[in-house]
């Protein structure tokens, strides 16, 4: 599904991601851990694009096509999805609006027809329903106002509308209370499909016991530098980063 | 004195108005005109509206149209789903034909007006406006020979709105259209009116003079929309004068769309105390259009609010000008007042001259000001993007969000359902792009 080889990634002219490999096949959940600092926020933003963040080396392939070379809309187009560990508020702009935009160009990407008003609204009030999120914030500016949980749950729901082929959550967990996770968490789950993969980015391994990976995978200075099954996040949990790091350091030298 | 002082004072030159207080009104403007020169880039106040097409067009606009004929106008004299007593003038004359049917006792034409309202005609008129200060003001009390007056009486709560459209069609020589429009409120009144100004798409060679005054009682609540939705070729001057009793309430919303000239004065005096003043616009020049917002709030007293927010946008080559107010005088204490102008440039040839001016003289106010000039916000195109939408309709759509934003609190849905396809076609010139707004 994606494969990453070797990507170097330039924040500000500095090394950020200094030549991460990363093979996912469909179906699978990966999780992604690490200390602040490792370049796991980096690693979403330039797989979808955003200015600001300069490929150096390496390659990212979602199904043959290579990614690095297009622009941000394109990558979504194909089936990119990133849920912002910080989702933008655009007052102004309903959410419908919003909503209905992007599924219409992701749909025409595919070669299928846009959604007509009333049939999109019932799709979109039947998210809602699933991230429990009043069907208000249709009509409310996009993300404006929203509490943390109320903006993740969004982002969410924009996944459920996409139906993306590779998903990544930037720290979705982060800011979260119990109960917003368990209802993010149910969200990606209901999603989880065979021809569907999932990058879970996070810094703890409490969101982990909701979704519960096939692969964790630890990223320190720019390197995955340990890769295991799922109970390597309980071990993370238990033991911090700073052995890995040390670790990685030694073998470096 | 100049031809072109004397070109526009003959506009009235026939006219006789039944009204003793219109004529006092006119021989006080006309004189108070004549003494005053034109403004030029000279002029503080018009440093950057040029008034060259004004005042160099050689056929000069020194007459009233010729033809005010209704045909065909039905669609413009409309807001559709506005629930209004409707006055309709043709290229300055009163259409009966385009307006409401019925009569209604709180609106009338001055020429109509029974002896009551004469007499709050003669009390009121003029008196909002310091004609010595605003050339065009002195103009149109010269000129005015039929305005419209709303009346609400003491505790009258207006359920019907009043709407009042002022629609222009070219004519064969250029001309001006005098548009008068006073507004009474007696304590605890309320009322809801819309002015609204269009033309038919065709080029034109109208200069609308239009004053709106408004006498806000104790107590009372004006809530006011002015609509200028006029065709690029039209000038437009004038403006809207508004004096404010013991906590009255001014909430008010214009929007421009720009045009050979457009310029609106917006003064508000808070005379007595405890008065609140909303005033929330849009300008939206595209072309070679101009448009020109000059605010000026009088914080005479103490314990009064002022929010006041604009937004442009311009496109093109286009430029406008905001200018915004508020003066605090020494016993103008516990003021709060609040200017926000935000601008955004679509284009490297389009202009926007900006200026907060805070001029205050009380030591106990609280007063904020900011004017930005900025471009489209990366964060929030790079976050639609992410989502499959095309750069392109990304900044349509955040474009006209940068404007709706403001319409999402109009109180009346009809003027939003109106304003809101008029944003799209601004920004979205290209159908593709205006599939999601609007």
């Amino acid at each position: 599904m994606l494969t990453i080889k070797d990507l170097k990634a330039n924040v500000e002219d500095k090394n950020i991601l200094k030549g991460l490999n990363l093979d996912i096949k469909p179906g699978e959940i990966h999780a992604i851990m690490g200390p602040n600092g490792a370049g796991k926020s980096t690693l979403g933003n330039v797989l979808s694009g955003r200015e600001g963040y300069e490929v150096t080396g390496g390659t990212a392939e979602l199904e043959g096509t290579d990614l690095l070379d297009l622009d941000p809309e394109e990558r979504a187009r194909l089936g990119l999805f990133l849920a912002f560990q910080y989702p933008v508020e655009i007052p102004g702009v309903s959410n419908l609006e919003f909503l209905k935009a992007s599924v219409d160009s992701v749909r025409a990407a595919q070669g299928k027809d846009p959604l007509d008003s009333v049939s999109f609204l019932k799709l979109a009030r039947a998210k809602c329903k699933l991230v429990n999120l009043d069907q208000s914030f249709l009509k409310r500016g996009v993300n404006e106002g929203f509490s943390g949980g109320e903006k993740k749950r969004n982002e969410i729901m924009q996944m459920m509308l996409l139906e993306p082929k590779i998903c990544i959550l930037d720290e979705t967990d982060s800011g979260l209370d119990i109960d917003a996770l368990q209802v993010v968490a149910e969200g990606v789950n209901s999603l989880r499909d065979p021809n569907r993969s999932f990058i879970i980015v996070t810094h703890y391994q409490r969101l982990l016991d909701y979704i519960v990976p096939d692969y964790v995978h630890v990223l320190a200075d720019g390197k995955i530098v340990k890769s295991g099954g799922k109970e390597l996040a309980l071990e993370l949990e238990e033991k911090g980063y700073g052995w890995l790091e040390d670790a990685a350091e030694n073998g470096a030298a | 004195m100049t031809d072109f002082h004397n070109g526009l004072l003959a506009v009235n030159d026939e006219a006789n108005s039944p009204l003793s207080a219109v004529t006092a009104l006119n021989s006080s403007g006309a004189d108070s005109f004549l003494a005053q020169e034109i403004p030029t880039r000279k002029t503080e106040a018009w440093k950057y509206t040029s008034l060259f097409n004004l005042t160099s067009n050689e056929e000069g606009y020194g007459r009233l149209a010729e033809t005010h004929g209704a045909a065909g106008l039905d669609g413009l004299a409309t807001i559709p789903a506005l629930d209004a007593q409707r006055l309709v003038f043709v290229n300055g004359q009163y259409s009966k034909e385009l307006s409401s049917n019925t009569e209604h006792k709180n609106v009338v034409r001055f020429s109509q007006a029974d002896d009551a309202q004469k007499s709050i005609i003669a009390d009121n008129l003029g008196s909002a406006i310091e004609q010595e200060k605003h050339v065009f003001g002195a103009l149109n009390n010269a000129i005015t020979t039929d305005g419209v007056l709303v009346h609400v009486g003491k505790n009258e709560q207006l359920k019907t709105n009043i709407q009042i459209t002022h629609i222009t069609t070219p004519q064969a020589k250029a001309f001006t259209v005098p548009a008068r429009l006073l507004i009474v409120l007696e304590t605890g009144a309320q009322a809801t009116v819309v002015e609204h100004f269009a033309s038919t798409d065709d080029e034109q060679n109208c200069f609308v003079n239009a004053i709106t005054e408004a006498k806000v009682g104790a107590n009372a609540r004006l809530n006011h929309y002015r609509l200028q939705l006029i065709q690029e070729g039209s000038i437009q001057i004038g403006g809207v004068h508004i004096d404010l009793d013991r906590d009255a309430n001014y909430d008010s919303f214009q929007l421009g769309l720009g045009a050979k000239i457009v310029r609106n004065d917006i003064n508000v005096n808070h005379n007595v105390g405890g008065s609140h003043c909303e005033l929330v616009g849009v300008y939206l020049p595209q072309n070679k259009q101009l448009i020109d917002f000059h605010s000026n709030i009088e914080h005479k007293v103490a314990n009064c609010t002022t929010s006041e927010v604009f937004r442009g946008i311009m496109a093109d080559k286009s430029k406008a000008v905001f200018n915004g107010r508020i003066h605090i005088h020494p016993d103008a204490q516990k003021t709060l007042a609040e200017l926000s102008n935000k601008n955004l440039l679509l284009s490297n040839d389009a202009t926007i001259n900006t200026k907060p001016e805070l001029e205050i003289y009380a030591d106990d106010v609280r007063c904020a000001h900011g004017a930005t000039i900025a471009q489209l916000d990366e964060q929030a195109r790079f976050y639609l993007q992410s989502r499959g939408i095309s750069a392109a309709e990304a900044d349509v759509m955040l474009s006209f969000g940068f404007i709706n934003e403001l319409l999402e609190n109009l109180e009346l849905d009809a003027i939003r359902n109106l304003i809101r396809p008029i944003l799209a076609q601004r920004f979205g010139r290209d159908e593709e792009l205006m599939k999601h707004i609007g």
